[in-house]
């Protein structure tokens, strides 16, 4: 597999697609992310798996968001994401709330290839209450339990970040399961590696239970660093300082453009690389 | 030997740990009290099993973050902490946010798992340090998990107390009422009354929360500091008044 230009993978993204996103502990392509928001794309409907962080909340800050359907918004010790919190006091964001084993469940009925599948906990919620896409049934076993169905979720595009790809195309993630539950049930998966290199993992017994296998990779891009401010596994660590110095920003909508036009548009050279 | 408030805290979660048979306990993001209270537990013998969710190294699971959920589902979940926005008195937490829904005038980050984990693990000890009148309400704008249940809900748990930096109280999830099961040093119960917004029960003879011991504050000091260094920088800082070498 050929890998093709950052820019050239936000712009296969179309506005208003469905764009299942792994949170900041769960290497997000923050390379993508800012590459979206360059190219200006609107309406996207964000999946956060399970929760969103610090991606969702530069490109929600950046007006290509319609809809987040996710358990949280959240930028860790940093705060609440403050471009969402804006977002929905001004009526310009949907939330769809949830909760982390749901948006699981809803990405693993996607991979079975089934319509829907059963979740407990949830009745009695206001989540379960907001949510008219959930089903309350009785089980069919005659057990008497009251338990909720939840419909397959299936993103148009997954998108993450992974430490290198193959020859073959196949992408490493490592324990970073989550990414692999979203491009088994995503129509297509776009990842942002450090590097490519030669040989193929699914060879290797030590690093093929971490790999996604091309099958479900529709497209890589190289981008160094493309998880930062967020951590890769064991590569480099979550960036606490830039987080904070951004949550302190886009505070208010002014800093966050002065934000965006520092950190967003004068990397661009760098970033396309 | 004198303490801070951290340090009761986490002598108070301790005491909750060990007062039922514990053998996993999961420990999920903003909780470095509830954390320093179940390593205390180990510190002293206890056989815990601990899964701490964010530590950067010793994460536990090799399924994403879909196992934990998986194994709770399963009932190998003991014991979660969980916190809230709003926390009334019938043990329902909010996470969403306040005002009209999705929490239009005050929007809290989201649930997380609160909506499974609450249900699915073998109890939970609520947490919040900030015992005022704004987070202990009559009724929470939004619910993000219930407190109790209806007959036909699957609930393998419930709350099994509540711990604030004024007081710790029990939940009885059969009458759906918190009771006061003690107050820290400085506090009363008319002093907790008049910052909780929500009833709750007196029993005969409620006393002054019981100090931490010299064992207890030597051990969070020492080989509790340890093993939060690295998770917990600022609070080991903070509290403890260590930083990890360079």
């Amino acid at each position: 597999m050929t890998p093709i230009s950052l820019e050239a993978m936000a712009a296969s993204i179309p506005d208003g697609a469905m764009v299942a996103v792994p949170p900041d502990n769960s290497i997000p392509s923050v390379a993508l992310a800012k590459a979206l928001i360059r190219r200006r794309a609107r309406g996207l409907r964000l999946v956060g798996v399970p929760i969103s962080g610090f991606a969702t909340d530069i490109l929600i800050g950046a007006g290509c968001v319609a809809e987040v359907n996710t358990s949280a918004v959240t930028l860790g010790e940093a705060g609440f994401a403050p471009r969402f919190s804006a977002a929905l006091k001004a009526g310009t964001l949907t939330v769809r709330d949830a909760t982390c084993p749901a948006m699981h469940t809803m990405l693993q009925a996607a991979e079975k290839g089934v319509p829907f599948m059963p979740l407990r906990g949830l009745i009695g919620s206001d989540i379960l209450a907001n949510r008219p896409d959930w089903v309350v049934i009785e089980s069919p076993f005659g057990t008497g339990e009251k338990i909720t169905l939840l419909p397959a979720l299936h993103p148009d595009v997954a998108v993450f970040h992974a430490v290198m790809a193959d020859s073959a195309g196949n992408v490493w993630v490592g324990r970073r399961r989550e990414c692999a539950t979203i491009a088994h049930a995503s129509q297509r998966s776009l990842v942002t590696v450090e590097r490519v290199v030669e040989g193929n993992f699914l060879e290797d017994e030590r690093l093929c239970p971490g790999a996604i296998n091309a099958t479900y990779i529709s497209g890589i891009a190289i981008a160094e660093r493309g998880a930062q401010p967020s951590a890769l596994l064991d590569e480099y660590g979550f960036d606490t300082d830039y987080v904070m110095q951004y949550a302190r920003a886009a505070k208010t909508e002014a800093g966050f453009a002065e934000w965006c036009a520092e950190h967003v548009f004068d990397n661009q050279a760098v970033a396309a690389e | 030997m004198s303490y801070k408030t951290e340090e009761l805290l986490a002598v108070c979660i301790a005491r909750l740990i060990r007062a039922r048979p514990t053998r996993h306990i999961a420990v999920g993001a903003a909780s470095p009290i509830p954390a320093a209270a179940a390593w205390l537990c180990v510190k002293q013998g206890d056989p815990l099993h601990l899964s701490l969710l964010h530590k950067r190294s010793g994460n536990p699971f090799t399924d994403g973050s879909r196992e934990l959920f998986d194994l709770t589902g399963q009932g190998r979940i003991d014991l979660f902490f969980l916190g809230g926005g709003q926390i009334d008195g019938q043990a329902n937490i909010n996470l969403i946010g306040t005002g009209p829904w999705p929490g239009l005038e005050v929007r809290f980050p989201g649930s997380f798992g609160s909506a499974f984990m609450y249900y699915m693990s073998g109890r939970t000890i609520l947490f919040r340090e900030e015992h005022s009148p704004r987070v202990f309400v009559d009724r929470v704008d939004h619910i993000s998990a219930p407190g109790t249940s209806e007959p036909g809900v699957f609930r393998r748990g419930h709350a099994q107390a509540l711990v604030t930096g004024r007081c710790v109280f029990d939940f009885h999830p059969d009458r759906g009422r918190f009771s006061l099961a003690s107050y820290h040093a400085g506090e009363s119960v008319e002093s907790i009354r008049a910052m909780t917004g929500f009833d709750f029960d007196v029993p005969e003879g409620v006393a002054e929360t019981v100090p931490p011991s010299d064992a207890e504050l030597a051990l969070l000091r020492g080989a509790v500091c340890d093993e939060m260094l690295e998770t917990y920088p600022d609070f080991c800082a903070r509290v403890f008044e260590r930083k990890a070498a360079a």
